[in-house]
C-alpha cells in the first residue's frame, strides 16, 4: 500500500479512509462517470479523491465543525456523491434528502435532523430551501451544483459549489497545511461514528432519521461485494434517489468498498438511454422500474408487425419453459437448448440490449415484493435478476438469493454474518453487522424497534420454508382476517393484480370484511396505447379510467386474477368480490404513496372512506371529491362519481379453505 | 385541470433584475402594410430598448404577426421605415435581419420534421459557419472542428432547455409544447441580439407556460437579449414584460 494509506489509520473503517485506499491502489481506474453536454465525463478515483479534500477544505474556511448536519437535495449527480465523502471526511453526518419532496416534508427533515449547511442541485432546490430558510435556524449556508439562473441572488449564505471548492485549492496553492490537516481529520474517524441519516420514507407517520454508523456501512457495502463477488472492474448505474437507503448502500458504500465505478445519468429523463450507453455490469431497481419496463416492452410488441410478434410469442414461450432452468446451471433438453440459443440470438439478446442490460452480470431487486410472473419474465431471458431483503434499519441486507438457489416466492437466505428468526407472532427480526445505531431524537422508536439483546424487528410478518429461505407475507400489521376466518394479506393480491401491464396500481381491502374488494389504477402508457388500437377516443386520464370498456377490459383481468386465485387453496377465498377503477392516480404528492412509491394504505382508506363503504354496502355507483396538490404546490379539488363494479368468483379448485373445522 | 392561474411563480425567480434596458435598439415608424385590399397594419410606430422584453399584444387579426414580419424583413411594407441598430431602412431584408442577429421562433411551429432536436438546433448555426460546403461535407481538419465547436455550443443550448432526453428524437414525433421548445433553440443558437417570439406559450399547460416563462427570463437575463413577444395570456404579459404594445384595429 501507498504513503496515503499510512498515513490514514491502519484499518479501513470509514469511508473516506476507503477513498484514500482506492486513490492509492486503483488510482487511474474510473471512480465516476457523468454525461454531461451529451459527453460521457469520467473521473478517477485519484482525481474523486482531490475534488473531495478540495470541497472539504472550503467547508472548512466556511466555519464547518466535526458533527455538523449537511442535507444534500438532488438528483445523482457526482458532485452531490463527493459531497458525501467530503462531509464525511470532516467528521460530519450527510443528510440525503429526496429531492422532489415539497417544501412542507423538507422543513421538517432538515429542521428534525439539525442541518446547519444544504447542498443542493440547482435553482429549483435553491428556491425551495430558501422559502422555508426562516423555518430553520440553525441553517448557516446553501452551497448549489448548478449555477443557471442564480447568479443575480443574493449571495451571502449562497455559495456555488465550485467557488467553495476554488477556497479550498487557494488554501492548497498557498500551501498552509490543508494537505496535512484534512488527512488528519479523516484519521481521526472511527468506525463507531455516525456516518449517515436516512430518513425513512414512512408508510405511517413522520419520517425517522435512521442513524448508520461507518462501521455499518463499511461492512455491508463490503459483505455484499463479496457475497456477489463485485470488483473494481463493475459498474453501475445510479439513479435511484439519493435519499434512500439502498441508494446509499449500493452506488457509495458498495462502490467505496469495492472501486467499482459509477456512472451518472445526464438527467432523470434520460436514465434509460444513458443506461443502454453504459451497459452496467449490476443493476439495481425496484420491482416498479422492472414492471414498467415489461409494460413499456409488451406495448411496443403489440405495435410490431405479424412476425416479429410470432417470432417473440414463441421463443417467449421457449424462454419460460427453458430459460429458467439454463441460468440456474439445471438439466435441460438438448431440443430446448438449441431453440433456446436460437432464440437468444433472435429475440432474448436484443431485447436485452433495448433495456441496456448487455453487459449486466447481475440485477437486484428489492424494496417491495415482487410478483412472480415478473420475476420469471426476466431470468426467462437470461438476465440474473435476484431477489433480496432489506430495510433502511439494517443498512440494507438481510437476505439475498445465493446463485443458483433463486425462486421467486422467497427472499433468499440470510446474508454474510446476518442472522433471522420468527417471532411468535410470525414477524421477522434480524441481527447483522449494519443494524442501526438509533432513530435520530426518537429514544421511543428506538425501543420499540430494537430489542435489548440486538434484535431488529423488521415489521414484517414471514416464515422460513425448509429450504432455510425466508418468505415474506406482507407487512406484519397490514395481514388480517376475512370475517370468515381466511387470512387475508392485500400485499399478496396487490402484486398479482398489478402483473397485468393494464394495472398501475392497486390497494386491496378486506380485513374484518366479508370479501376482499380493491381500488385500481390503469396504466396510461398501456391502456392508452390499447384505447388507440381500439380506436377509444378520451381526453383525460379521467375519462379512459371510466371508459365502459376500459371497465370491461379491466373486468377480464380481474376475473383472471380470481381464477388464478382458486387454484391456489391458501388464497381461494381473497378473490375480489368487488372493485373501483378510480379516476385518478395515487400520488406521492398527495400522500397517497410514499417517495419510494409505496401505497400508504390507512392514509388511503381514510381519504377514500366513502369509495370502501361503498364497495361494501352494495351500492352501484360512488362519488368522491379529494383535495389535491399540483406539481406546483398549489391545491385543488377533483370530483368524480365511479362505477362500482360486482364479480363472479370462482369455486375454490382443489379444496375448500376448511372455515368450519377453526 | 389545470387552470393558468399562478404564472407569477416563474417571474418570482428572476426577482432581481441585473439587466439594464439601454438605448433604443428597433424602431418602427408609421408602417403601413397593406395586402390586396386588406390593410394590416396602419401607422403603427413604437420601439424596442436593448435588454428589454416588450410585449405585442391585440386581438385576433389586429396584425401582431404581420408586424414581426415586416420586423424580420418577410414582409415589405409599403409605407414607414424600420431602423435596427441605428440604420434606417424602408423594408428589412430576411438574411440581413439574420446576419445583423435577429432571430424569431413562429405561431405554429416551423421545425424540420423529419429531423432530430439536435440537426434542428444546429441548423440555427448555419450562419456562423464558416467552412465551404465541400469541406462540411466531408467533414475533414478545419470543418471538423469547427463542427465540434457548433455542436458544443448547441449542447449548452439543449442543456439550458433541458431537451437533453430528447436530443436524438425527430422532432414530428415530439408533442407541441416541446417542439416550442426546440424552436427557442434554433432561434437561440443564432445568439440573436432582438428575439422575435410569436405566441411562445400558445397551447402549453401550466408547467410548459412555468418553464418556458423561466426560459425567457434567464436568456433576457443572462445574455441581456432583447426579446419581443406576442402572447395572449395577460397573465404572462404582465410578468414577463417591461413594455407592452397594443394593437387594435383602426377606427
Amino acid at each position: 500500500m501507498g504513503d496515503t494509506a499510512q498515513t490514514a489509520a491502519a484499518r479501513l473503517d470509514t469511508v473516506p479512509k476507503l477513498l484514500l485506499r482506492n486513490a492509492a491502489e486503483f488510482g487511474r481506474r474510473p471512480a465516476m462517470r457523468h454525461k454531461d453536454l451529451g459527453i460521457w465525463q469520467s473521473w478517477t478515483w485519484a482525481e474523486v479523491r482531490n475534488q473531495v479534500r478540495d470541497l472539504a477544505l472550503g467547508l472548512r474556511k466556511l466555519g464547518f465543525e466535526r458533527g455538523d448536519a449537511v442535507a444534500i437535495v438532488g438528483s445523482n449527480r457526482p458532485r452531490l456523491y463527493w459531497t458525501f465523502a467530503a462531509v464525511q471526511s470532516l467528521g460530519g453526518i450527510p443528510v440525503p434528502v429526496y429531492q422532489d419532496s415539497v417544501a412542507d416534508e423538507m422543513v421538517y427533515v432538515l429542521d428534525h435532523a439539525e442541518v446547519r449547511y444544504a447542498i443542493v442541485e440547482d435553482q429549483e432546490q435553491v428556491d425551495k430551501v430558501q422559502s422555508i430558510a426562516a423555518q430553520l435556524p440553525r441553517l448557516q449556508h446553501i452551497i448549489y451544483d448548478l449555477e443557471k439562473g442564480l447568479k443575480d441572488y443574493d449571495h451571502t449564505r449562497l455559495h456555488s459549489y465550485t467557488s467553495v471548492q476554488d477556497h479550498g485549492r487557494a488554501e492548497l496553492k498557498n500551501n498552509t497545511g490543508g494537505e496535512a490537516w484534512w488527512l488528519s481529520e479523516i484519521a481521526q474517524g472511527q468506525g463507531a461514528d455516525v456516518s449517515v441519516m436516512l430518513y425513512t420514507s414512512g408508510t405511517t407517520g413522520r419520517p425517522k432519521g435512521v442513524m448508520l454508523t461507518h462501521d455499518n456501512v463499511v461492512k455491508s457495502g463490503s459483505n455484499a461485494n463479496v457475497f456477489d463477488k463485485f470488483t473494481a472492474a463493475d459498474t453501475m448505474i445510479a439513479y435511484l434517489p439519493m435519499a434512500w437507503a439502498g441508494d446509499h448502500i449500493f452506488t457509495y458504500a458498495q462502490a467505496y468498498a469495492g472501486g467499482l465505478c459509477v456512472a451518472c445519468p445526464e438527467s432523470a429523463t434520460t436514465a434509460v438511454e444513458d443506461r443502454r450507453e453504459i451497459g452496467p455490469t449490476y443493476f439495481f431497481a425496484p420491482p416498479r422500474v422492472f414492471e414498467t419496463m415489461l409494460t413499456e416492452m409488451t406495448v411496443r410488441m403489440e405495435d410490431a408487425g405479424p412476425t416479429k410478434r410470432k417470432m417473440y410469442t414463441y421463443f417467449m414461450g421457449v424462454a419460460q419453459r427453458a430459460g429458467g432452468a439454463i441460468l440456474d446451471g439445471k438439466q435441460v433438453s438438448a431440443k430446448d437448448r438449441m431453440l433456446y440459443w436460437l432464440g437468444d440470438k433472435l429475440v432474448y439478446a436484443p431485447l436485452r440490449n433495448r433495456m441496456g442490460f448487455t453487459n449486466l452480470r447481475l440485477g437486484y431487486t428489492a424494496g417491495e415484493a415482487v410478483g412472480p410472473e415478473l420475476f420469471r419474465f426476466y431470468r426467462s431471458i437470461g438476465l440474473n435478476l435476484k431477489q433480496l431483503y432489506g430495510q433502511t434499519e439494517a443498512s440494507v441486507f438481510i437476505t439475498l438469493q445465493p446463485d443458483g438457489e433463486v425462486f421467486p416466492e422467497t427472499v433468499g437466505k440470510p446474508g454474510p454474518e446476518c442472522e433471522i428468526k420468527i417471532d411468535e407472532s410470525g414477524e421477522v427480526l434480524f441481527k447483522s453487522p449494519g443494524v442501526f445505531l438509533k432513530y435520530f431524537k426518537n429514544d421511543e422508536a428506538t425501543a420499540a424497534t430494537k430489542t435489548a439483546d440486538g434484535w431488529v424487528k423488521t415489521g414484517d410478518a414471514g416464515f422460513i420454508d425448509g429450504r432455510g429461505h425466508l418468505c415474506i407475507i406482507d407487512r406484519a400489521k397490514d395481514v388480517g382476517k376475512l370475517k370468515n376466518g381466511a387470512l387475508f394479506s392485500p400485499k399478496y393480491l396487490e402484486n398479482r393484480i398489478k402483473f397485468f401491464p393494464e394495472i398501475k396500481e392497486a390497494v386491496a381491502f378486506g380485513g374484518g370484511h366479508d370479501f376482499v374488494t380493491m381500488f385500481l389504477n390503469i396504466d396510461l402508457t398501456s391502456v392508452g396505447n390499447w384505447a388507440e388500437r381500439n380506436n377509444i377516443s378520451y381526453a383525460s386520464y379521467q375519462e379512459l379510467a371510466g371508459h365502459p370498456q376500459v371497465l370491461e377490459m379491466i373486468k377480464k383481468r380481474v376475473d383472471e386474477l380470481n381464477a388464478a386465485l382458486a387454484r391456489e387453496p391458501q388464497v381461494a377465498a381473497c378473490q375480489v368480490k368487488r372493485f373501483i377503477v378510480l379516476s385518478k392516480e395515487l400520488e406521492a404528492d398527495d400522500g397517497e404513496l410514499t417517495r419510494t412509491q409505496k401505497v400508504r394504505r390507512s392514509f388511503i382508506a381514510d381519504r377514500y372512506g366513502t369509495l370502501i363503504t361503498a364497495l361494501y354496502d352494495g351500492s352501484k355507483e360512488a362519488r368522491i371529491s379529494v383535495e389535491v396538490v399540483f406539481e406546483d404546490g398549489r391545491k385543488g379539488k377533483i370530483e368524480g362519481h365511479m362505477q362500482v363494479i360486482d364479480m363472479q368468483t370462482h369455486p375454490a379448485a382443489v379444496m375448500p379453505v376448511k372455515e368450519a373445522a377453526e | 385541470m389545470n387552470a393558468h392561474a399562478n404564472i407569477g411563480a416563474a417571474s418570482a425567480v428572476a426577482a432581481a433584475p441585473s439587466r439594464r434596458i439601454g438605448e433604443v435598439l428597433l424602431t418602427v415608424e408609421n408602417v403601413v402594410m397593406r395586402f390586396g385590399g386588406v390593410t394590416a397594419i396602419k401607422g403603427v410606430s413604437f420601439d424596442v430598448r436593448k435588454g428589454e422584453v416588450r410585449a405585442i399584444i391585440g386581438p385576433n387579426g389586429a396584425g401582431k404577426t404581420s408586424m414581426l414580419n415586416v420586423i424580420n424583413g418577410f414582409y415589405h411594407p409599403q409605407e414607414g421605415t424600420i431602423t435596427f441598430k441605428g440604420q434606417k431602412r424602408s423594408a428589412m431584408r430576411p438574411h440581413v435581419a439574420a446576419t445583423q442577429g435577429i432571430a424569431r421562433t413562429f405561431q405554429n411551429v416551423a421545425l424540420f420534421k423529419g429531423m432530430s432536436t439536435l440537426d434542428n438546433i444546429m441548423t440555427g448555426r448555419t450562419l456562423k459557419m464558416k467552412r465551404g460546403i465541400l469541406a462540411q461535407a466531408v467533414r475533414f481538419g478545419p470543418a471538423l472542428r469547427e463542427e465540434v465547436e457548433h455542436r458544443e455550443v448547441v449542447e449548452r443550448i439543449i442543456d439550458f432547455l433541458e431537451i437533453a432526453h430528447i436530443r436524438k428524437t425527430p422532432v414530428g414525433k415530439l408533442p407541441y409544447g416541446l417542439q416550442k421548445r426546440v424552436e427557442l433553440g434554433r432561434a437561440l443558437a443564432t445568439e440573436p441580439e432582438l428575439l422575435l417570439l410569436d405566441e411562445p406559450m400558445a397551447g402549453m399547460n401550466l408547467e410548459e407556460k412555468q418553464d418556458m416563462c423561466r426560459f425567457i427570463l434567464t436568456v433576457n437575463d443572462t445574455f441581456n437579449t432583447t426579446i419581443a413577444l406576442i402572447e395572449h395570456d395577460m397573465g404572462v404579459v404582465m410578468d414577463l414584460s417591461d413594455r407592452v404594445v397594443v394593437l387594435d384595429y383602426g377606427p
